[in-house]
């Protein structure tokens, strides 16, 4: 029988790690991510865990740390948030060719300058193409169902990718839910022991992320390419198990009252709860419009967002990131590409905001819904708008 | 390794391009980097083994006689074992075959 708690969110990751049982756990404090492992450390120090906990100086060596214990076959957690994903970022890129199945939690939060420990998706985007599968939670459920799914999909043997939960900065890590704890037998049952196919094992040597000549890169490359895109499947499917034996679907791209709608908005993590409050009220108004949220950007779900707005005439992408220089909003530019050699498409309006942990209202939300729904039909002299910044 | 290199597809790589094959470096023929080669005058050689030492390849051994000698599979003719000589064997020449 699953329990239910009022809990920090943070502190409900730290135990749904726990429910994994990782054997290493590597990592550095970085706020908002803090709670996360100061809560591991404190589960490890208290013996209510079993895992070896490195107390590593960096985040760099951190991610250093856990790819050499996920290459022994170890089951591994780490968590960060912005500067320490930066700063980890060279070794980020290493561990997905590698095929090592770490499971990271970011607590997103904008990169500097200026500093900022609020939350926004800067993060997010700064590692888009470090391959790793990237889910993104919107509450606290969402956060603690995914972390046990994500250690189940990426140390599945079809996947063998490692895997970032993302939850917002703030918005999630510091607030208190209301959240189900599945039974650590249930997990146990769900989650079968972590097994890497060729481990670091002194009897039988082996030899990763080791040198690639020209002859040979291309091929590496394209490997974990079609591995990644082959991945998706496999996500999908571990989400429809996750639901029979916990009660709780996810999709890759969850709808709200999209089916249909002629103007749909889409969101990414935690504010997606905010827009979804706008969008009962809007509809209540007799308007036709819904929402979609993004719950995996890496791979990104092109065929489930295709069908999701495949009635809309108008979809407005939220971002909470800047492509500095670039032609909209990072998830937009994407959600464009999907479209442009569609013979039916919707118009795509991007907006950006919410940035350095900036409140988006409920009211700022129809606000939003009116202005995109508008662009759409009269056009704008901007490529893309940015939401609620001071002129 | 039973195929060459450029044999390979991508769907032949090892999971994560893994050499489940220990010291399949060996196979890879630095050597053809070279611009210069070491000559050797082993009548000034008093087989120290600096030149070993000191080579960062680590592919200088002794030969029949005992003298140091780098094996040209694996030089890339840096020359930091002509530089390092105390008695001055060994000349870097161009390869200019």
């Amino acid at each position: 029988m699953a329990t239910r708690v009022g809990i920090e969110v943070s502190i409900a990751i730290a135990d749904a790690v726990k429910l994994a049982n990782p054997d290493v756990i590597a990592a550095y404090p970085i706020t908002p991510q803090t709670h996360i492992v100061e809560h591991l450390a404190e589960l490890v120090a208290n013996g209510e865990l079993d895992a070896e906990y490195v107390p590593v100086e960096s985040e760099h060596s951190a991610m250093s740390a856990c790819l050499g214990s996920a290459a022994a076959g170890a089951r591994t957690f780490t968590a960060t948030a912005s500067q320490g994903l930066a700063l980890m970022n060279e070794v980020v890129y290493v561990a997905a060719p590698m095929r090592l199945p770490i499971v990271m939690a970011i607590a997103n939060r904008a990169l500097s300058a200026p500093l900022s420990i609020w939350c926004d998706h800067s993060d997010m985007m700064s590692v888009r193409d470090t391959g790793w599968i990237q889910i993104i939670a919107e509450n606290g459920q969402q956060c603690v169902d995914n972390i046990i799914c994500a250690f189940r999909i990426g140390e599945d043997q079809r996947v063998l990718l490692p895997v970032m939960v993302h939850l917002d900065g703030f918005n999630l890590t510091h607030v208190i839910e209301p959240i189900e704890f599945p039974e650590q037998s249930e997990v146990d049952k769900f989650l079968p022991p972590c097994k890497f196919p060729l481990p670091l094992n002194p009897d039988n040597p082996v030899a990763m992320g080791d040198f690639a000549p020209p002859v040979i890169f291309t091929e590496a490359k394209w490997a974990q390419e079609m591995n990644i895109r082959a991945s998706k499947k496999v996500v999908l499917e571990i989400w429809d198990k996750y639901n029979k034996a916990f009660g709780r679907q996810y999709y890759a791209v969850e709808k709200h009252h999209s089916d249909g709608a002629k103007v749909v908005l889409m969101t990414m993590g935690a504010v997606g709860e905010t827009a979804s409050v706008a969008i009962d009220e809007l509809v209540a108004e007799g308007q036709d419009v819904g929402q979609i949220r993004l719950r995996l950007w890496r791979p990104f779900p092109l065929e489930e967002l295709r069908e999701a707005v495949k009635d809309a005439e108008v979809l407005i992408v939220l971002d909470r990131a800047i492509s500095y220089g670039g032609p909209c909003g990072p998830v937009a530019s994407e959600v464009k590409a999907a479209f442009y050699d569609q013979a039916k498409r919707p118009k795509v309006v991007s907006f950006v905001g919410g940035l350095g942990g900036r409140d988006i209202t409920v009211a700022g939300f129809k606000d939003m819904v009116k202005k995109g729904t508008e662009i759409a039909r009269t056009g704008s002299k901007n490529e893309y708008e940015i939401y609620g910044v001071r002129e | 390794m039973a195929k060459s290199e450029s044999e390979y597809t991508w769907k032949d790589l090892e999971i994560g391009t893994i050499i489940s094959d220990p010291g399949s470096a060996r196979q890879y023929e630095s050597g053809t980097w070279r611009s210069q080669r070491p000559t050797y005058d082993f009548k000034k050689c008093i087989k120290c083994g600096l030149c070993a030492l000191y080579c960062p390849e680590g592919c200088i051994g002794e030969n029949e006689e005992g003298y140091f000698e780098a094996d040209l599979f694996y030089c890339k003719g840096c020359g930091i074992c002509a530089r390092e000589c105390w008695t001055k064997v060994i000349t870097m020449v161009l390869e200019e075959e």
